[in-house]
């Protein structure tokens, strides 16, 4: 059995998280003391988490357990859920975004006025709590309530660069982001009325009845659709995908690492647990959705590389990058297996620790020559800001699945994973198309900032890169070679989680 | 299929609500009809789920007094609150989200002099082309003198 202490930190890294939102603004606004506030609440819910996974992974027999909020016992009360799955991701997400945040001090400083940073804080802070709690409810409600809060803050650290840019890809971004949730919540009120029930297990269980009666059906598969397109919208999966690149190619460095990164994560974690524990693989499967997601996740493997090699802008090209990554995910989830699923989970992980330190490699770069984000403008940059620039080579050989290099221990077992499945040939076809793809617009990016350009070179402003870019880009560059190498204990781990989700 | 319809009235609005606000979410190309459109949809689900949650002849989750003294307590008598709850925390979510919007729409007002979000995004790729053309000739001018 769990101790107490670990018992309670589902609940306490949410709760921290929201009273660091609240306390943030009544702070002064001065030495930076709200981004250090922030970064200590999101690194001691970091450690929690990881104390967590270590308390459950040492305790024996039962790997996971559920935490009523209020002592309120099972059909009406609120529950969180944890496992070894649910600690690894929060500590994933707690990571990313203190490195997100640190490694983007100086450009967070240019693009966001003083008066204003602060705010920024509490956004930061509250997107922290909503992805917690998005990993770790086990109540579909308050899964919604926090897929909303998610939403506003998401789109408001898009428009904290005051641009008229920003503006406008925060309102699209917001739009899209609107549909998708008003669906969540028709499906969510479908659900309750078929079942009964919002805690997903329950759930479960009454869906089981309802698909051996057969009755209902018709209702079931609508409401499956509607949550998984409203859901897919959020994540950003391709044909709905439209708004990603304008919201984290135009907003300040930081953000579009914790969007890319994190945000996005939040919502397909939401998809596998509704997948996994609220219906059961075995009635996806008889609803058909798992071959839409299937379809869905190989053309967005495609298309997300083939936009993103028509893009001039380098931190659109990644934008457009995260699109095709996000359908390895859903690759992964379409599998419909466990070990497809798990597969997609270690992705969700390599993909959150690789994006962000694109983005910020990329914001580096394109600072070091002069805030030109075009990709020709980055010639040579690599000689200015070689942190900047051995991120950006080690990020773009994992997206394309260099041996070594983390995305490569994912596409490994999102291989491995599709072996058991019928339709192996599509997988992997459209899995060396898409690395071929990758290939073709990440090498070209690596070639331009190794070029030496001695024209350009004396323009640049010739700021050396701060201590804290380069602490963060080294944790990001050990992150990742972790990742690649040593992904095996992971992936066990994953698996296991996913067993218990 | 019409008896079904008619016997589940309140639900077949509901459904045709959501559906116009859906489109008019989607398909507006002003901002302020497209948050119109967004209300609209909040609304047709909170209508959905009060009439799901209402049961005709049983009365509000308040306990009722026997006349004795005590608690009419069977749970026969009581709808459950739980579709009530979800509707309040509903519209929360709906104000909060559309205070939000209005507040980003007024900002693009202000930067574009216009509520139609392409109408938006061609005036800042001319405005993006004008730059780069002055800067271009900047350069040239640079380099000839």
């Amino acid at each position: 059995m769990i101790n107490m202490f670990a018992y309670n930190i589902p609940f306490a890294s949410i709760f921290l998280m929201m009273i660091a939102a609240i306390i943030t603004p009544l702070i002064p606004n001065r030495n930076r003391l709200p981004e250090k506030l922030s970064c200590l609440m999101i690194a001691t819910v970091g450690i929690l988490s990881a104390y967590l996974l270590y308390s459950l992974t040492n305790s024996g027999q039962s790997l996971n357990f559920n935490f009523s909020m209020g002592h309120f016992p099972a059909p009406w009360g609120n529950e969180l859920r944890a496992g070894p799955l649910e600690a690894v991701l929060s500590l994933v997400f707690c990571t990313a975004m203190l490195l997100s945040l640190t490694g983007n001090l100086s450009s967070t400083a240019e693009d966001i006025a003083p008066k204003r940073r602060n705010i920024f804080c509490v956004l930061v802070n509250l997107l922290t709590a909503s992805l917690l709690a998005l990993t770790y409810t086990n109540d579909l409600f308050t899964a919604y309530v926090f897929i909303e809060i998610n939403t506003i803050a998401a789109c408001s650290i898009v428009a904290v660069k005051e641009s008229p840019e920003t503006v406008r890809a925060a309102l699209r971004y917001l739009i899209m982001s609107l549909v998708g949730s008003g669906l969540v919540m028709i499906a969510i009120c479908l659900l309750y009325d078929l079942t009964g029930h919002l805690l997903m297990q329950n759930m479960h269980n009454a869906i089981q009845v309802l698909v051996a009666t057969k009755s209902y059906m018709m209702p079931l598969t609508v409401s499956l659709a509607l949550i998984t397109a409203g859901l897919a919208i959020k994540s950003a999966l391709y044909p709905f995908a439209s708004w990603l690149p304008d919201a984290h190619g135009s907003s300040t460095n930081a953000s579009s690492a914790i969007l890319s990164g994190l945000v996005l994560k939040g919502h397909i974690f939401t998809i596998i647990k509704i997948f996994y524990r609220v219906f059961g693989l075995d009635v996806i499967h008889l609803l058909r959705m798992d071959t839409v997601i299937f379809i869905l996740g190989l053309t967005a493997m495609i298309m997300g590389s083939v936009h993103a090699l028509r893009q001039k802008n380098v931190k659109r090209m990644i934008a457009w990058s995260s699109v095709a990554q996000v359908g390895y995910i859903f690759l992964g989830v379409g599998l419909n297996t466990t070990a497809g699923i798990a597969a997609a989970c270690l992705h969700i992980i390599v993909h959150a620790c690789v994006k962000p330190m694109l983005f910020t490699a990329a914001g580096g770069l394109s600072n070091a020559a002069g805030h030109k984000k075009g990709l020709h403008a980055l010639m040579g940059t690599f000689y200015v800001n070689k942190w900047a620039g051995l991120g950006l080579i080690a990020g773009a050989f994992s997206m394309m699945g260099i041996p070594g290099f983390a995305g490569f221990a994912s596409k490994l077992s999102l291989t491995l994973a599709s072996f058991d499945h019928a339709t192996v040939v599509w997988a992997l076809s459209a899995l060396a198309a898409s690395s071929v793809l990758n290939a073709l617009y990440y090498v070209p990016a690596v070639i331009v900032v190794l070029t030496h350009n001695k024209d350009a070179q004396k323009n640049f402003t010739a700021h050396a890169p701060t201590l804290s870019y380069k602490i963060s880009m080294f944790v990001f560059l050990a992150l990742n070679f972790y990742l690649g190498l040593f992904c095996v204990p992971l992936l066990r781990l994953i698996t296991r989680g996913v067993n218990v989700l | 299929m019409l008896e079904k319809l008619l016997l589940n009235h309140y639900e077949a609005a509901a459904v045709i609500l959501s559906g116009i606000g859906l489109t008019n979410l989607l398909l507006q190309r002003n901002l302020i009809k497209k948050i119109i459109g967004l209300n609209i949809m909040d609304t047709a689900v909170y209508l959905f789920l009060a009439a799901k949650g209402y049961v005709e002849g049983r009365a509000a989750p308040i306990l009722i007094a026997d006349g004795s003294g005590g608690w009419l307590r069977s749970s026969a008598l009581y709808v459950n609150p739980v579709p009530a709850g979800l509707v309040l925390t509903g519209i929360v979510v709906s104000v909060s989200v559309t205070a939000f919007a209005l507040a980003l729409t007024l900002k693009l007002y202000e930067s574009y002099g216009t509520l139609n979000i392409d109408e938006a995004l061609m005036k800042m790729t001319q405005e993006q082309e004008e730059l780069e053309a002055r800067i271009d000739d900047a350069e040239e001018e640079v380099l000839s003198s």
